[in-house]
């Protein structure tokens, strides 16, 4: 089951143009902040919302073609849809939520019934059979809700940010089951979020939107080892180095400047993991690790500007070079604690670094 | 937190003067109702050839509009909120227009379009013998002119409110438009239809000056409870009274209702 999709949508001054292609059984994450159309992707594949521009073909069938006049109606589509708010219908209990599709595509009662029953016991849900919707927690809704998707063997899965109403521990299992009924079935999927973990964890392929546009596609891999601009980079939460080789020397500016490990010269980006940055106490007069480091590793000195708790690290922002920030231990090496404004010295280890040319655009 | 009571502190006196005197407009009239009736021979009074008669028809018209209301009205409420169409601004202040307007005027216009001479009217009658003036369809048919708007209103926004994606959804499951609507958006604005309908049906049931223009004023036939009530109180006020007091204690039941069940399950 293939879906090859140019989806161009204008509406009320938003102009969205995605190309998607999704081969059999693939998972496509559409990545991006709100408001980058990524939902006005998935009604238009959905059929709820008709294109303006482009062509949506599933396994060879026109779905929609405003050129050619061609739009089939949700109804026949055969597209399941996942949304973060589950959408139970709240009259029917979670067996006949799920036998609804069924039922709708000529199953009798009974067989209906029967379907429904085997998708709640994979998905493990079978207890709640006979519970309306709002007696179900949201772990178990949303399995409902993915059952109910399911049960009509969809040819193309859409996810709305299936995951963003639940709690860690339920996404973490809602995504195992995503991965693997998605996988069994042999569904297409494409899924939508603004989750850079949801993205990773679960699809093969990652389509970054803005705007309405495509910045990047790739590989959860290709695209976290190289995002093609800053905006990719902060959504996947690491650092994007931003500089110039010239001979030897990869310069990040004012000063600064990182061996350049052989890239031929011109301007070349680098990943660097929050983690991967290494903070200690500026002061020569305290006695504190401090000063150049000797060796691969290359250290400067800058401030602190930002001090942001996440659990049981903290993220620093430092003043140089601007918008870099590290993952630290929320003690400082000499048992203090960070604050803004203080002067720290930096140190990475310039060999881990992968320079790439920036895409050209 | 606890510490201090909070001191009471009283209202502007511009404010509570004017409120109380409201309070005090809308009981009094009630109470002097009460004061008067006539307990002993309540019964009596209700059970009157009358009485029975405008209780039985006012009961019959009001239902017929309240169905009537239903069957017409909840699919102009779906039409206005999920479909677009040119002058649909231009309907959905028709549709509210017998609101405001006064009950009269609603039955000389429907004399002009249902009458024997009416637009329509006469052509209805002439055709297929069927009139509207001085029957008790002619009743209905003011009734519902009245007081569809209340269910139109009701139904279409309970259909805003609702979140359109259950139903694409329901699509995305196979369901055409007409399944989407009887499987999944009906059952969904089940108890807004429910309240629409009642408040309909009280309309309907208290309706006077439409009728009594367009359809008359004959006993058994389009004398409904109002009407009775206006037209006792010429010859025998304590009737009035009595029957006054059951459209009362009608109108409380629905408020009761409407307030404890369905508008409560509309917050849910």
């Amino acid at each position: 089951m293939t879906l090859s999709a140019e989806v161009e949508v204008r509406l009320d001054g938003f102009h969205e143009e995605v190309a998607l292609d999704v081969s059999d059984g693939e998972v496509v994450a559409v990545l991006g902040p709100n408001g980058a159309g990524k939902t006005t992707l998935l009604r238009a594949l959905a059929g709820v919302r008709p294109l303006t521009g482009g062509r949506i073909v599933l396994d060879g069938l026109v779905l929609d073609d405003p050129v050619q006049g061609v739009l089939v109606p949700p109804d026949q589509r055969s597209c399941g849809l996942v949304f973060q708010e589950h959408l139970l219908f709240p009259h029917l209990d979670a067996q006949a939520n799920v036998a609804f599709g069924p039922r709708r595509h000529g199953a009798s009662k009974s067989e209906a019934a029967a379907v429904s029953r085997d998708w709640l016991e994979r998905l493990d849900v079978a207890d709640v059979a006979h519970q309306r919707p709002r007696r179900l927690s949201g772990g178990q809704s949303q399995r409902v809700a993915l059952a109910r998707a399911l049960a009509t063997g969809p040819r193309l899965l859409l996810l709305d940010e299936p995951m963003a109403a639940l709690d860690v521990t339920q996404r973490s299992t809602v995504r195992r089951l995503l991965r693997d009924h998605v996988a069994e079935s042999g569904t297409s999927c494409v899924l939508v979020t603004h989750d850079p973990l949801d993205a990773t964890a679960l699809s093969d392929t990652i389509v970054l939107v803005d705007a309405g546009r495509v910045i990047q596609r790739g590989t959860p891999a290709e695209v976290a080892r190289r995002p093609a601009s800053p905006w990719v980079a902060r959504l996947l939460g690491v650092n994007l180095l931003q500089g110039r080789v010239r001979g030897p020397r990869f310069d990040l500016g004012a000063g600064l400047t990182l061996p350049g490990g052989g890239s031929p010269d011109g301007e070349r980006w680098a990943v660097l993991a929050a983690r991967s940055v290494t903070v200690t106490c500026d002061g020569a007069d305290d006695g504190l690790t401090g000063g150049p480091v000797d060796g691969p590793v290359v250290g400067w000195s800058t401030r602190v500007v930002g001090v942001q708790p996440t659990g049981d690290r903290v993220l620093l922002g430092l003043e140089y070079p601007p918008g870099l920030t590290a993952d630290v231990p929320p003690e400082r090496p000499d048992g203090g604690r960070w604050t803004e404004g203080m002067p720290v010295w930096a140190s990475i280890d310039p060999s881990d670094l992968d320079l790439y040319a920036p895409p050209t655009v | 937190m606890a510490a201090s009571a909070p001191r009471v502190r009283r209202p502007p006196l511009l404010l509570l003067v004017p409120g109380v005197a409201a309070v005090g407009l809308l009981t009094v009239p009630l109470i002097a109702l009460l004061a008067r009736v006539s307990w002993s021979t309540l019964g009596s009074d209700l059970t009157s050839s009358v009485a029975l008669d405008a209780l039985r028809l006012s009961l019959v018209c009001s239902l017929a509009a309240t169905g009537l209301s239903v069957v017409l009205g909840l699919p102009l409420a779906w039409l206005l909120a999920r479909t677009e169409f040119r002058g649909k601004s231009v309907v959905r202040a028709i549709t509210v227009l017998p609101l405001v307007l006064p009950p009269v005027v609603a039955g000389v216009a429907l004399l002009l379009a249902f009458g024997r001479d009416g637009l329509l009217g006469r052509p209805l009658f002439d055709w297929f013998g069927i009139q509207f003036t001085f029957s008790t369809a002619g009743v209905v048919l003011a009734e519902t002119f009245v007081a569809m708007p209340f269910l139109i209103v009701t139904v279409e926004a309970a259909l805003q409110t609702t979140d359109i994606r259950f139903e694409e959804v329901a699509a995305s499951l196979g369901a055409g438009r007409w399944a989407t609507f009887r499987l999944v958006t009906a059952p969904m604005i089940w108890s807004s239809l429910i309240a629409g309908a009642a408040l309909t049906w009280a309309r309907a049931l208290g309706e006077f000056g439409a009728t009594i223009t367009f359809a008359g004023d004959i006993e058994g036939r389009t004398q409904t409870l109002p009407l009775a009530v206006y037209l006792s109180l010429e010859g025998s006020e304590r009737v009035a009274v009595a029957l006054s007091l059951l459209l009362l204690v009608i109108s409380f039941a629905v408020l009761v209702a409407l307030r404890g069940r369905w508008l409560g399950a509309l917050r849910r």
